[in-house]
């Protein structure tokens, strides 16, 4: 598809808005319809859009794929954090009260940063799952 | 005080590890990881036994969100017990794990083996110390879906097959279970075990909690291999890696056997499900078919891990008859032989993995000849046969013995002449594995005959040691196991 001009102008247009669009969703998640979930898929369908049109190679390189192992497990991590954050600061796990001087804003920060987790191990997730069935088309073309 | 927070680090911090062990890229840095979570989060369940024993049953609010408006982990003598059991195998296994899984696995997998015993580890320990039902359902997919990907790890192909059967049959039984959730929570208005228990009693219209207790049985009954529901456990663990078979057959049925106790006796209550409901006679007709039929069936096995896992089912049989008597003493006997079948099956478990590497399989024509090319485990074996049979002075005995008296003493003669009875089974399918292991010649062509290397051996062996202890020594577990059924039937209400 890499050879249809029309496919490509309109890619180059929209996958900067789709990944602005992402971090719309992702940061307004604590405080209005978004979250980390649909701003990771959005992220993750982005990049996929790309891997579409300029194949996938170029995708790979754009979004190495040992960056999205790892992004797998850092959401997750991040997500931990937080609660480890709550023991840390005198509370309970996942203690969003303790995590700002604040209770209130003690929960907004809390949230965003949960969504922050889940936002990354969500698009991870997606892209992991995209490569490993685009890749396996790949192998089984260059045979054993 | 960090201890306060013991509840919820048990499950944290093995849930940790994994995405840590994903990012070292490592099998050797996953291992001393896994190790050390298992470590922490043993000598954590340890403590939590401790204290519940000293103090009653400890409740943690997440988030600090007070139940039960929060999600509370709430752990009392009985779960303390099977988070207790569920770490201790952990620890065990995972010495074992690093030579006997480089030899099963490849070598660029290895991290991601540990990364998912982690998770299936923190899963199955936030099942027991959870106080929240739906919290219990997504623990239940953590441990089940880390559970999936192990089995289909192992080295045979059919391994795939395997997983794939029973992520099938896994999923049914946890949408089941979810379902059963559901029409509790619609009756109820709660999530929360303990509130729920609290409720139940002024639900006006008692068919939708009826409708509930039949989901939540038939789902947890599929993840705990209750008879007729075992399809998937025989391949599963045959097929999975030796380190996770001996995991999974010392755990994940037992856990799902804690959520069925917890269930039953805590937020139903004893009469509402053996008074009101003819569960008890159900179950009890199910368990003794699985008695008889699955012992059956593990004689006609050509496989040694074949034939543990059909014994499984049979001895699951043994703990869901203790659970039908609906009595203190028959829950006492149940969650004794829960324990006590635990660390029996994960040592058998344990010792056919040592096996498969030695010999190059588990099949009987692999094993023949054991008993003077692996003397030690051979014996060993035998040891943990014993106690599958019952035989004074093992585990299965103390428990088997608690569980005949709880019948007696019900009145039900024919639920402890049926114990008795399929015992005998069990003395045949052990005499298989002494007649092939002694009796005849080693076949030639194994890969490496002798015992198997020392980081193998010393946690099989201390397994069976343990099996040993716990019926020479029986009353430690009896005695836990009694204020387990205790806590279990005088729960909140």
């Amino acid at each position: 598809m890499r050879m249809d001009i029309i496919l490509r102008v309109v890619g180059k247009i929209l996958i900067p808005y789709a990944v602005v669009f992402a971090l719309y969703v992702q940061f307004h998640g604590d405080f209005g319809p978004g979250g980390g979930f649909q701003a990771g898929v959005v992220i993750a369908a982005a990049v996929i859009f790309y891997g579409i049109i300029f194949g996938l190679a170029a995708a790979r390189r754009a979004v190495p794929e040992s960056l999205v192992e790892s992004m797998v497990a850092l959401g997750v991590l991040v997500f931990a954090g937080v609660g480890v954050a709550g023991i840390v600061l005198g509370g309970n796990y996942l203690d969003y009260f303790v995590l700002a001087h604040d209770s209130v804003h003690g929960q907004h920060r809390g949230i965003l940063w949960v969504e922050a987790g889940v936002g990354i191990t969500v698009s991870g997730v997606m892209l992991k799952v995209f490569y490993l069935f685009t890749g396996r088309a790949r192998d089984l073309e260059d045979g054993p | 005080m960090l201890s306060q927070h013991f509840p919820i680090l048990l499950v944290v911090v093995p849930l940790i590890a994994s995405p840590v062990i994903v990012m070292a890229r490592s099998g050797f840095l996953g291992w001393v990881a896994s190790l050390a979570a298992s470590a922490a989060a043993f000598a954590m369940s340890v403590a939590l036994l401790v204290a519940t024993t000293e103090s009653g049953a400890i409740s943690y609010a997440i988030g600090s969100w007070p139940p039960p408006w929060g999600i509370e982990y709430r752990v009392d003598a009985a779960n303390a017990l099977v988070a207790l059991l569920v770490s201790a195998i952990a620890l065990v296994v995972l010495p074992y794990a690093r030579r006997s899984v480089s030899a099963e696995i490849g070598q660029e997998r290895l991290y991601l083996f540990y990364a998912l015993l982690m998770l299936c580890l923190a899963g199955l320990l936030g099942i027991a110390v959870t106080g929240d039902a739906f919290n219990l359902f997504v623990f239940l997919e953590i441990s089940s879906l880390a559970t999936y990907v192990l089995i289909a790890l192992g080295r045979n192909r059919r391994a795939l097959t395997a997983a794939y059967q029973y992520l099938i049959l896994g999923t049914i039984g946890a949408t089941l279970y979810v379902t059963g959730v559901g029409l509790l929570y619609l009756a109820t208005g709660t999530l929360n075990l303990a509130d729920m228990a609290a409720r139940l009693a002024d639900v006006p219209d008692k068919r939708p909690l009826v409708a509930g207790l039949a989901f939540i049985t038939a789902g947890v009954g599929l993840k705990l291999a209750l008879f007729p529901l075992h399809a998937w456990l025989p391949n599963a663990y045959a097929y999975a890696p030796s380190a996770v078979s001996a995991f999974l057959a010392a755990t994940a049925t037992k856990v799902a056997v804690y959520v069925l106790m917890r269930v039953y006796f805590s937020v139903y209550g004893v009469d509402a499900v053996f008074r009101d409901m003819p569960l008890g006679p159900v179950l009890a007709v199910l368990s003794v078919a699985a008695l008889f039929i699955a012992s059956a069936a593990a004689i006609v096995q050509k496989d040694l891990k074949r034939l543990l896992a059909y014994s499984s089912v049979a001895q699951i049989g043994y703990i869901t008859l203790g659970i039908s008597l609906g009595s203190a003493p028959g829950l006492t006997a149940a969650v004794a032989h829960l324990v006590n079948h635990g660390i029996t099956k994960g040592a058998l478990f344990l010792l056919a993995g040592a096996i498969a590497l030695r010999a190059g399989g588990t099949g009987f024509d692999r094993v023949a000849g054991l008993g003077r090319t692996m003397p030690l485990t051979a014996f060993a074996f035998v040891l943990g046969g014993l106690s599958l049979i019952g035989v004074p002075g093992t585990a299965g005995f103390a428990s088997k013995w608690a569980l005949v008296a709880a019948a007696i003493g019900a009145g039900h003669w024919w639920i402890a002449a049926a114990v008795l009875l399929s015992s005998l089974l069990a003395v045949a399918y052990v005499w298989k594995f002494v007649e092939c292991a002694y009796f005849r010649g080693p076949p030639g062509d194994a890969p490496d005959p002798g015992e198997a290397p020392a980081d193998m051996t010393i946690p099989a062996f201390a397994l069976t040691a343990a099996v040993i202890a716990a019926g020479l020594f029986a009353w430690p577990v009896l005695e836990a196991s009694a204020r387990a059924a205790e806590a279990l039937m005088g729960a909140p209400r």
